[in-house]
């Protein structure tokens, strides 16, 4: 993506370039069972961001060898559709998606009831549709309803959102643009309703206290992100027949 | 595609209860406190034909760097800045459970975190690697290479980075008339390093935080945070690393641990390097 340098990221009232204030998120959108042969799916947007989970299992793993005796084995494929950024990324796993898969894998290896589904696999294949800054968070977000609606017990919910430091605002929720010029970017996961934080990212340069100002935002806003699974969850499953 | 790992060694999930009680009385196996890291030795010059290279020891974890440099373009979104690289293998002399192949996440994990936490430090001067302006630059390469595992490979491979890019030595050249660049067999050039950079591994056990965790420590730990600073105190770069989780205030404890132990390290570079270090740590 080509650097903005010619926009100005805040402007003298404090909005940002697309009208936003520091701590507003960007318009979120949440479905579920969106796919029918998963076991579990979801359809999360933020702002232009579009990112799409599927779960499959608990089921058999596809290499025995991989079998754990004690629990289930998480397999989690974070991938870019090529047509999702605004020059075509080649569909072959980068190593950016190589480490995402780690870390959207960690976020979630403390949070699902492992010890439950012995011998089995669980998997979540994430696909980003259209990246406009805040994938891997949108994709965590995903995966907590993804999992959800397959049925598969948690501890608690799970949302993400970054922080972002742009001309010296901590600004909540960042884009492409404000991402690709900004000082920083901190992506944050966490399951509020226990207190655990799954995944804790920071690129760029903060002090001490930014980082703690800067994380208390995320907190904030995962609060209200998981709030919003909720909500959806029960919208699904309380307009389904059985009811 | 990543999985739980599924080749974890049995004897340390076995001794999780000798390395908790010891570390509720604040101790660790090797006789330091909780925050201490171990034993550091950091020598550089190491690989000759390297234009920099750097072997730092850390307790039995042993890191080799080499950086060797050649003439590239520049990236078509940044035409006037040089091009760092870094790479990290996970060669199979290192360990049983190192396997010979492509780099693993882990190895991608480690080279992507040592990269970020360089490149927006801005810790080697990238505009001064432009040798002329959107068409040539100097690409250097930073190559990890675990000569032995006994855990955390983070610190001991930012160590070894950060000595082997101080060591670096750019080769003198000639601009042809064809607009060829001709490298000399002289390197005398030293990279300009804006910033000096160290990250600090904190692992999390129970509900204890300890820094720079031997194997055994970081086999048994829920999580790791590696959290990168710059010698002027910065954070700049952060790491959530394994399986677990931790809460707000354990975050925030370690980035605060972690900057002690940040100056144990950036003194343990100054010791190796005295003079040729670039700048002051204060």
């Amino acid at each position: 993506m080509a650097k903005a340098t010619d926009v100005k990221l805040i402007d003298e009232f404090g909005r940002r370039h697309d009208g936003r204030l520091p701590e507003e998120m960007r318009p979120v959108s949440m479905r579920i069972n969106v796919l029918d042969n998963a076991d579990g799916s979801a359809l999360v947007e933020f702002g232009r961001t579009r990112v799409l989970a599927a779960v499959y299992g608990p089921r058999e793993p596809v290499q025995r060898f991989m079998i754990l005796p004690d629990r289930a084995l998480l397999r989690v494929r974070y991938h870019m559709a090529p047509f999702s950024t605004a020059e075509r990324k080649s569909p072959a796993p980068s190593r950016r998606e190589i480490e995402l898969s780690k870390v959207i894998r960690e976020a979630f290896e403390d949070i699902i009831l492992v010890k439950y589904f012995p011998r089995t696999a669980i998997d979540i294949f994430i696909e980003v549709l259209q990246a406009d800054g805040g994938t891997r968070t949108a994709a965590v977000t995903a995966a907590s309803l993804a999992l959800a609606n397959a049925g598969i017990p948690m501890k608690a919910l799970v949302a993400g959102i970054a922080v972002g430091k742009i001309e010296g605002v901590l600004v909540l929720d960042v884009d492409e643009v404000e991402d690709g010029v900004g000082e920083a970017d901190m992506p944050v996961a966490a399951a509020p309703d226990i207190g655990k934080i799954t995944l804790f990212q920071l690129n760029g340069v903060l002090t001490r206290e930014e980082v703690e100002k800067g994380l208390d935002m995320a907190l904030e806003a995962i609060k209200k992100l998981v709030e919003l699974e909720k909500q959806t969850l029960v919208e699904e499953y309380v307009t389904t027949e059985e009811v | 595609m990543s999985l739980t790992p599924f080749r974890v060694p049995i004897v340390p999930e076995l001794r999780k209860s000798t390395i908790l009680s010891l570390i509720s009385k604040g101790l660790r196996i090797e006789e330091r406190d909780l925050y201490t890291p171990r034993l550091i030795k950091i020598e550089t010059g190491v690989v000759e034909r390297a234009e920099g290279s750097a072997q730092v020891q850390l307790g039995k974890t042993q890191v080799l760097v080499g950086v060797k440099v050649d003439v590239g373009t520049p990236f078509k979104d940044t035409p006037d800045e040089g091009v760092i690289a870094v790479n990290a293998e996970f060669v199979p002399i290192a360990s049983p459970m190192f396997e010979p192949g492509p780099p693993d996440e882990n190895a991608i994990e480690l080279a992507r975190v040592i990269d970020r936490s360089l490149r927006e430090s801005n810790a080697v001067d990238r505009k001064s690697l432009v040798i002329i302006p959107g068409q040539k630059v100097w690409v250097v390469h930073v190559d990890i290479y675990v000569l032995n595992y006994d855990g955390n490979l983070f610190d001991a491979s930012m160590l070894a980075t950060m000595a082997a890019l101080i060591d670096t030595r750019l080769p003198d050249y000639e601009e042809l008339e064809t607009g060829e660049i001709r490298l000399k067999e002289e390197k005398k050039t030293p990279l300009q390093i804006n910033k000096i950079v160290t990250t600090v591994n904190i692992a999390k056990i129970g509900d204890y935080l300890i820094v720079d965790p031997n194997l055994d420590e970081e086999t048994v730990a829920d999580t790791k945070l590696i959290v990168a600073y710059d010698h002027e105190g910065n954070v700049v770069g952060i790491q959530k690393s394994g399986a677990g989780s931790m809460t707000r205030e354990e975050i925030l404890k370690a980035i605060d641990i972690g900057s002690k132990a940040a100056r144990v390290y950036f003194k343990s570079l100054e010791e190796a390097l005295g003079e040729r270090l670039p700048v002051k740590i204060g």
